[in-house]
């Protein structure tokens, strides 16, 4: 009889520790919810360095209360960002979340904020765009820019000064690279240009051959849109088969994570326009205290990544609003709310401000690929795209005529 | 020692309370009390979530602790209820969603997983071993990818969101104490369907095949109905979690069934043990606390490393898993049988 009884006090002495540890009053606890497993791992750490560097500035304290960050961890898939964001809510209290990273995870997280009202979301990096344009949460606030917005001003660069008529995009297969294409496309195809062919990858693609086999001879570029290690692969590939059409990159393709990588690679990433929330040569004060800031923080890369961007601003203007309301969110953090809608404030990369559905207008970066002083590559700042919004400056009634995005979506072959 | 009374096949004159056992008596009670302590927290993403993983790794535990058949594929096949219930019932994600009322679309998801897991049973018991490893590894991995990639059925990378449990009698069947014991009644249920199943001629005949195929076959079984059988029953357990995992996240996505998770049910039966029912609940429990909680203890950097050495740790000292350790542990504390149940 011994077994099981003693088994069974086990079992029930081990279910029932439950840790409700509530904040003390001098400090306010923030979730911060990021991909610290699983593809993105690397970028889920470059934007935890950036929001550490928001609480950095402000010397772990807010509104005279001390910041305890509250670390959760998913692996890009939605269940998992829903799974820990979860966690950080009901298990350690936290009124205040900000994350996630990936452009799923944050469709996912949307939709658990609406069942969370006294919970305060504000995005990490994730940039899909029905995020916040159709049925958005009241209570889920994006600081960072969009996909489709970090596109603004590629699609008619490409079209007229680079005088591209005809392109294939080929992209990881999920929300955010749709919505990077939207933006592109959305640019492009009213500028006059055709995309007769876009390619569609799972993310972690290892063999590249029959996408490039079915890339049309006649383009005159190739828009990719593939994050980390798959840009890597596709890139190599398509230049180990003799490809020679030149390239314009997504945001996350020609980042440093991919430039800093060896080989022929090098030589086709050249020239490569692109555009994104960054862009490395920015000579903007502002940015330069941030990549000082950056830095400091341990194992930074050479230029903070857009991830780093993304998790500093969205954190910069949580601790503003905080320090706005005497980090007060008793009431269910309904004033903490109100001053985040109302919130304007300047960011290294230009000023920020939310539009009605909460979601970021600022500025974006058109840049080129160049080779540096140092031999490294980096981002060349071409132009500033200034104020960009949602509706991409086209009317909102007009805008979401287009639909949303996805496989299909927009097409002009 | 009740249990082990039945199976050497001394039956006594028994109460109720030698029939179904001390141990279970107070671990039922202690369960169904359990909410009174428990935070909301703790009831559903521990708890019910422990008990839904713990029904999938007991499915895997029938075919590989009675069968002798080591799967991979349990959690596709509770992914296939779990799409079932998104496309048949109602979903937000403006793709397929029949609308269909749940007590429809239950049987219809079981039935569903129930077939596909006799299916890929019968495609894996011509093969033994390793090779039913990683044939059904193979079937895992090709189902993730085409939920991936289909967007007719599966709607790609995003999945399905906004499936709700049923409301009926009054109740929202998501809320935090009627879920868990939704899962409560689940794993119970199961369990004793899995004891009392291990125990009756079909489980002996198993049993019996996983012990000596040939001369079983010999003797006149047909081996193969029987494995297919096992597959099929299964398929019911790992559907019904299915079900209770798609209410539970209220979405399902090729996440859900990836090759990470398959490996996690491997790992929640090892560490659980595969000679009792109860193994895999322990298992699951061990490993969900860990999951949930290993950032808490040692950071958000190497936090699976913690985990990995823990899982590691628990299969050195007793490669047959925790009920292994217990097996060690109890000749110290009771002169017993070092026999664990069945």
């Amino acid at each position: 009889m011994h077994r099981r009884t003693l088994l069974a006090l086990a079992l029930f002495t081990g279910l029932t520790a439950p840790s409700m540890a509530l904040a003390a009053d001098d400090t306010i606890k923030i979730g911060l919810l990021a991909t610290f497993e699983g593809p993105f791992t690397v970028l889920g750490e470059d934007g935890e360095r950036g929001a550490m560097t928001a609480v950095a500035e402000t010397n772990g304290s807010v509104a005279g209360k001390k910041i305890e960050i509250v670390k959760g961890s998913s692996d890009a898939s939605p269940d998992s960002a829903v799974r820990a964001a979860r966690k950080l809510v009901e298990q350690d209290g936290v009124k205040v979340l900000v994350g996630p990273l990936s452009g799923d995870e944050g469709l996912a997280v949307k939709d658990y904020a609406k069942t969370k009202p006294d919970v305060t979301f504000i995005n990490g990096t994730s940039a899909a765009q029905d995020t916040t344009l159709r049925n958005p949460a009241e209570n889920f606030f994006r600081f960072s820019t969009d996909g489709a917005q970090w596109m603004a001003g590629l699609g008619t660069y490409a079209f007229k000064d680079k005088g591209y008529k005809k392109v294939a995009t080929v992209a990881e297969d999920y929300s955010f690279p749709y919505t990077q294409v939207f933006g592109f496309m959305a640019e492009f195809c009213k500028a006059g240009g055709h995309v007769p062919s876009k390619s569609w990858v799972p993310i972690g693609n290892k063999d590249f051959s029959s996408v490039i086999a079915a890339i049309p001879e006649d383009v005159d570029a190739i828009y990719v849109a593939l994050g980390g290690a798959d840009a890597v692969n596709f890139l190599t590939q398509y230049q180990q088969a003799g490809g020679t059409a030149p390239l314009i990159g997504g945001s996350i393709t020609v980042d440093q994570t991919v430039l800093t990588s060896k080989g022929k690679l090098r030589d086709v990433l050249k020239g490569t326009p692109s555009a994104g929330p960054t862009a490395d040569t920015n000579d903007a004060p502002a940015w330069k205290a941030f990549v000082d800031a950056y830095k400091k923080q341990p194992g930074a890369f050479p230029s903070p990544s857009l991830f780093a961007h993304g998790y500093y601003v969205n954190m910069k203007a949580t601790l503003l609003a905080l320090d706005q309301v005497g980090g007060d969110v008793s009431d269910g953090g309904k004033k903490l709310r109100e001053a985040l809608s109302k919130l304007s404030f300047d960011t290294p990369t230009g000023k920020v401000s939310l539009d009605k559905n909460r979601n970021a207008i600022a500025d974006i970066f058109l840049t080129e690929v160049t080779e540096g002083s140092d031999g490294n590559l980096l981002n060349k700042l071409v132009k500033v795209v200034p104020q960009v919004n949602q509706t991409l400056g086209i009317p909102e009634d007009e805008f979401m005529k287009l639909g949303a995005v996805n496989r299909d979506n927009p097409s002009c072959p | 020692m009740s249990l082990a009374t039945i199976a050497d096949g001394v039956v006594p004159q028994q109460n109720w309370l030698d029939k179904i056992g001390a141990g279970h008596v107070i671990l039922g009670t202690a369960l169904l009390l359990y909410p009174l302590v428990g935070s909301d927290f703790f009831l559903t993403q521990i708890a019910g979530y422990s008990m839904i993983f713990g029904v999938l790794s007991l499915s895997l535990m029938l075919l590989a602790g009675y069968g002798g058949m080591l799967s991979l594929a349990q959690i596709t096949v509770a992914g296939i209820a779990a799409y079932a219930v998104a496309i048949l019932g109602s979903n937000n994600s403006n793709v397929l969603g029949f609308g269909w009322p749940w007590w429809i679309v239950v049987p219809f998801a079981v039935a569903a997983a129930a077939v596909s897991s006799a299916l890929i049973g019968w495609i894996s018991v011509r093969t033994e071993g390793i090779y039913t490893l990683m044939i059904t590894l193979a079937i895992a991995t090709a189902t993730f990818y085409f939920a991936q990639q289909n967007y007719a059925i599966f709607n790609g990378h995003s999945g399905y969101a906004g499936i709700h449990a049923p409301v009926f009698w009054g109740i929202d069947w998501r809320d935090p104490k009627p879920f868990y014991y939704l899962c409560l009644g689940l794993a119970i249920l199961s369990y004793a369907a899995v004891l009392y199943g291990s125990r009756s001629t079909f489980g002996m005949t198993l049993q019996a095949i996983r012990d000596n195929p040939r001369r079983m076959r010999a003797l006149g079984y047909h081996v193969t109905a029987h494995k297919v059988f096992a597959w099929f029953l299964a398929g019911i357990l790992a559907g019904l979690a299915g079900v209770l995992l798609v209410w539970f996240n209220g979405r399902v996505s090729p996440g859900t069934i990836g090759v990470d998770v398959a490996i996690d049910i491997l790992i929640i039966a090892v560490i659980g043990g595969l000679r009792h029912p109860i193994g895999p609940f322990v298992g699951a429990i061990v490993v969900i606390l860990m999951q949930t909680f290993a950032i808490d203890i040692v950071g958000a950097e190497r936090f699976n490393t913690l985990i990995g050495l823990v899982f590691l740790a628990i299969v050195f000292v007793s490669p047959d898993g925790i009920l292994g350790l217990w097996g060690r542990i109890k000749p110290h504390l009771a002169q017993e049988s070092l026999r664990a149940g069945p």
